[in-house]
């Protein structure tokens, strides 16, 4: 059994967990254009080594952040999410327009 | 040691093919991967197009990646139009490959059937079956009875989790010896000069004002007229060598083979609800393989949550199995798009081809690949065929879409 060590609920067995892809920043609404977007939605860096990912632990619905390696399949370092997201971000438009 | 045996052990290599050769200082077109799709291409560009200054590169050996991993199942009961046009002539090509290759690759068109637990499988199932027959492909929806004489030995009660409810039955469906796919190609291809470099692994790709010139290897630098990538699981780190990112992410896929037993199952039986599909081999052996894994991996491991998975789902499906023993596992990494359909044509790079995003839809197209992309090299052109399957679709938000594919359920 694979253990992923949720920073909520501790050590757990990783088939409670969903993986939802890279860390990546989202492109500025106001001023991002399709290809932007195609490129944030679509496309994957798909890194052979150390990634930075979303995890949710599905029974709890609990969201959090792990680096994890893809080559050695070595889960390094769990965190709650607001060790990297500690501003407040706003998605209204910067201009109040819209 | 039988004598046989010890005598091939010495000699070592295969026969079809030459021995290994200094690289050239440059080639028209390099093919990196030697796996059956680019050793396809390499065949066709040398038998219709006359491109014989080909060599093919990879950095294990012949036919060993994904070509020797996937479970061999050929069919072209897909959903979308555009892939049941790519695939049915894909089994077209299989169906003919023996003859035009003269070569057994063990070629066994016997049926699959896809098994429905739900209601909303089965509307799917009927659109599928629709689609396939508007295109000429043999699809049709079987009942429960009909189930019963295709396979007569699958569990057919109703006191289990997903009592099946009805069926999608491929007459075009079949199986073939994977690794003599690869063979096939490299033999024919080698006879008409094509170069095959094994264990020669690509470390960059050599680049000039927005083309491709040439590929750095370990064992030194090749100039080229062209590229083409195919390198199935492999494919985003190849692309970021020629400064691009692909919207393909990696992910292992697990399947395994339990011990010979006498010929019970004739056709190919698969259950998306189940995550399980299972054939039965030429030697008697069962092949059971499964959906991706849930994360995203470079590894080849088992684990055994995928087998305890894999098995329980099989076992829904035949119960007699339970005291089989599973002889051989392991898995292969599939490189899944985001709808479930290829990668292939142009690419940023100029005279730099791809052949990627196969997830689990790539043996299946070897030959049509190949076909395809031979032309698609030879003249600078990407055929309408392989349009819907470009690169550019994700930048204009026209994808492909294509939920008949084994991973789409996952």
């Amino acid at each position: 059994m694979k253990i992923m060590p949720c920073p909520l609920n501790g050590p757990r067995n990783i088939s409670e967990f969903s993986c939802f892809g890279e860390v990546a920043d989202m492109p500025e609404p106001t001023t991002a254009d399709d290809a932007a977007w195609a490129e944030h939605v679509w496309y994957a860096n798909n890194t052979a080594g150390v990634v930075r990912e979303w995890w949710c632990h599905v029974p709890t619905s609990y969201w959090f952040i792990a680096e994890r390696n893809t080559v050695t399949d070595e889960i390094l370092r769990t965190y709650p999410a607001s060790e990297v997201y500690n501003q407040r971000v706003e998605f209204a438009p910067k201009d109040g327009t819209a | 040691m039988p004598i046989g045996l010890l005598r091939h052990a010495v000699r070592g290599g295969r026969r079809d093919l030459p021995p290994p050769s200094e690289l050239k200082p440059s080639y028209d077109v390099v093919i990196v991967g030697g796996g059956g799709h680019g050793l396809a291409t390499a065949y066709h560009l040398a038998k219709h197009w006359g491109v014989r200054n080909v060599c093919v590169l990879d950095r294990g050996y012949l036919g060993g990646g994904n070509t020797a991993r996937n479970t061999a199942v050929i069919r072209s009961n897909y959903i979308t139009p555009e892939s049941v046009r790519f695939y049915k002539e894909g089994v077209e090509l299989f169906t003919r490959f023996s003859n035009d290759l003269g070569y057994n690759i063990m070629y066994s068109q016997r049926g699959q059937l896809t098994l429905a637990h739900s209601d909303a499988s089965l509307r799917t199932f009927r659109l599928r079956a629709e689609v396939n027959k508007h295109l000429g492909v043999r699809s049709e929806m079987v009942d429960r009875k009909q189930i019963r004489e295709i396979v007569p030995c699958l569990h057919m009660d109703d006191d289990v989790r997903y009592p099946i409810l009805g069926g999608l039955w491929h007459r075009d469906g079949g199986t073939a010896r994977h690794d003599a796919v690869a063979w096939a190609y490299a033999a024919r291809a080698a006879e008409m000069g094509v170069e095959l470099h094994q264990r020669t692994e690509v470390t960059g790709i050599r680049r000039d004002k927005g083309k491709a010139v040439g590929v750095e290897t370990t064992r030194g630098v090749i100039a080229c007229g062209h590229v083409v990538q195919a390198v199935a699981g492999m494919s985003s780190q190849l692309a970021a060598m020629a400064g691009f990112r692909l919207p393909i992410r990696s992910f292992p896929l697990q399947a395994m083979v339990t011990q010979p037993l006498k010929p019970f199952l004739d056709p190919l039986v698969s259950s998306a609800a189940l995550h399980a599909y299972v054939s039965q081999t030429a030697r008697g052996e069962l092949v059971i393989g499964g959906g991706s894994d849930p994360y995203e991996l470079y590894s080849t491991r088992s684990t055994l949550e995928l087998k305890e998975s894999l098995i329980a789902h099989t076992l829904e499906m035949f119960p007699f199995l339970a005291e089989v023993k599973m002889l051989r596992q392991w898995a292969g990494l599939t490189d899944m798009t985001p709808d479930y359909s290829p990668v292939m044509g142009e690419s940023p790079l100029q005279n730099y081809w791809l052949d990627a995003g196969w997830g689990t839809w790539g043996f299946k197209a070897t030959p049509v690949s190949g076909k395809y992309m031979a032309e698609t090299v030879a003249t600078g052109r990407v055929p309408d065929i392989l349009k819907p399957f470009r690169l550019d679709r994700f930048a204009t938000y026209d994808l492909a879409n294509e939920m008949g594919a084994t991973a789409a359920s996952h």
